[in-house]
């Protein structure tokens, strides 16, 4: 089992967030990376657009499956990362990196007391 | 339930392979070179794939050719000693048992290639349908399959089988030493791409794989999972039983006329596939492809839609899709009506609730140069 970067806080849904001033940048974990193989597509809002906590942002699409990307926390859209649409194999090749999804500027503080440490993210993902 | 292991499952493992649940069979899906890479080495040079999880079943008795002539679709009884062929075992209603591959080794033995998940069925449906003193002999736990498969296959495994097998023609079979094991070796294969499928005991199957991988990877050859095996065929435009073939859908439904020979013959569906071919299809599978710049993918159990029918929008379904991973876009296959399903109609695909235009193509997405 890969570890998972202790400075990035996680969900359930296998989404890590990473703080950065006042926004939070989104991502998949390596777990889901590997679960999903190789990624062909990654569909994202429009920066702007407002998310809700568990509704759908988001859809990846795999060689073999599609998912749904699910808002860890609600907020704010401030940024998507554009290469994703030519160069989907981020994900895969760095998903705590160049891999990132979006930038989100939470409108709801309180929610981000509920996002897992990597210790319990990783105590989650053994039990599945 | 324990999983079943092929052989070679420890070389998996090894090779670092993501095992799944494949129909009870602990299968690697992928290697870590993962699903693209491991598709454009077959395309590109030469790929390994183990199958031995798929069923081996022998056909033996004074009486086997007419029993197998009642069984099959297509010309396998009276084809000469040597041949391998693809062909569908049909019911009487003409829905599709499974589609597989018979070696006719003789007028009295039969050697059958069957779907892994259909062997129970298969082997039953022989069984019930041969007359003694025909033998049914399932060998599937004892039987090993490896293919090798891509531009660079036929040289590399005839380099290990002393120059036998490159002048194989194209759907025979062999029996011939590869790697110091006994094989029986078809030029057949899944991907689209010239090859070989060898069958050896399972003893030996480590013995083989080595041998393979050893010579393959010099060549830029990779071991390759089921996930590239469906990308692989459907770029190909072949069937996958359970998602293209059914019991529901008939051969000729299904675009495998050219499967299917009714001159002459009386076999198990043959009374029905005449009369379908006499009045006329009413649907039948497609290949259809999604512009890239649609950024969509149809993936197997979406529905088509004519969205001028209102609540009877609903017109077929797609049965397999995916990336075209070296023709781009999306492609797929669909059951759709057959005033939908000439060369270049528009079909519209509801993907995940958007609705996505496609386009209707003949002939295979990818075709080797």
């Amino acid at each position: 089992m890969s570890s998972f970067p202790a400075d990035l806080r996680y969900t359930n849904d296998h989404e890590w967030l990473r703080a950065q001033g006042t926004s939070w940048r989104v991502g998949i974990t390596q777990f889901a990376v590997d679960a999903l193989g190789d990624i062909t597509l990654v569909d994202l809002p429009k920066e702007g657009d407002l998310v809700t906590k568990g509704q759908r942002f988001g859809t990846i699409e795999s060689v073999k499956s599609v998912s749904d990307l699910y808002a860890p926390v609600s907020g704010r859209v401030i940024a998507i990362n554009t290469t994703l649409k030519d160069s989907p194999e981020s994900v895969n090749t760095e998903p705590y990196g160049k891999g990132w999804m979006i930038d989100l500027e939470p409108t709801e503080k309180s929610e981000l007391d509920e996002l897992l440490s990597s210790e319990a993210y990783t105590t989650h993902v053994s039990a599945q | 339930m324990e999983r079943r292991k092929t052989p070679l499952w420890n070389a998996h493992k090894q090779l670092g392979a993501r095992l799944i649940d494949f129909g009870g069979w602990d299968m690697p899906v992928q290697y870590p070179a993962g699903t693209i890479k491991e598709h454009q080495a077959v395309r590109r040079s030469v790929g390994l794939f183990d199958v031995s999880h798929m069923g081996e079943v022998y056909l033996r008795g004074p009486n086997a050719r007419e029993q197998v002539e009642r069984l099959t679709t297509n010309n396998v009884a009276s084809a000469p000693a040597g041949k391998a062929i693809y062909t569908l075992l049909c019911r009487p209603d003409g829905g599709v048992v499974d589609d597989c591959i018979f070696y006719k080794k003789s007028d009295t033995e039969f050697f059958v290639i069957v779907n892994a998940s259909n062997t129970p069925k298969d082997v039953a449906w022989f069984r019930e349908h041969v007359k003694f003193p025909c033998d049914v002999v399932d060998v599937s736990d004892e039987t090993a399959l490896i293919a090798v498969q891509g531009p660079k296959a036929v040289a590399m495994v005839d380099a290990l089988a002393g120059g036998t097998l490159a002048q194989l023609p194209s759907f025979t079979f062999a029996e011939t030493t590869v790697a110091g094991v006994a094989c029986t070796v078809g030029r057949t294969g899944y991907t689209g791409e010239d090859g070989f499928e060898l069958a050896c005991a399972n003893g030996d199957a480590v013995q083989l794989w080595s041998a393979l991988l050893e010579a393959a990877t010099p060549l830029g050859g990779l071991p390759i999972g089921l996930g590239a095996r469906d990308t692989l065929r459907l770029e190909s435009k072949l069937p996958l039983y359970g998602n293209d073939l059914d019991d529901d859908h008939t051969p000729l439904e299904a675009g495998l006329g050219w499967a299917v020979k009714l001159e002459g013959r009386e076999f198990l569906g043959a009374e029905r596939l005449r009369e379908q071919k006499r009045t006329g299809l009413t649907r039948q599978l497609v290949g259809f492809k999604i512009d890239e710049s649609l950024r969509a993918i149809a993936r197997h159990g979406y529905p088509v839609v004519d969205r001028t029918r209102g609540a009877q929008a609903v017109i077929g379904t797609v049965t397999s899709g995916g990336p075209g991973i070296i023709v781009g876009g999306a492609i797929g296959l669909a059951y759709v009506p057959v005033a939908n399903a000439a060369p270049g109609t528009q079909l519209t695909i509801e993907c995940r609730g958007k609705d996505v235009p496609a386009t209707v193509v003949s002939g295979k997405f990818y075709k080797r140069s």
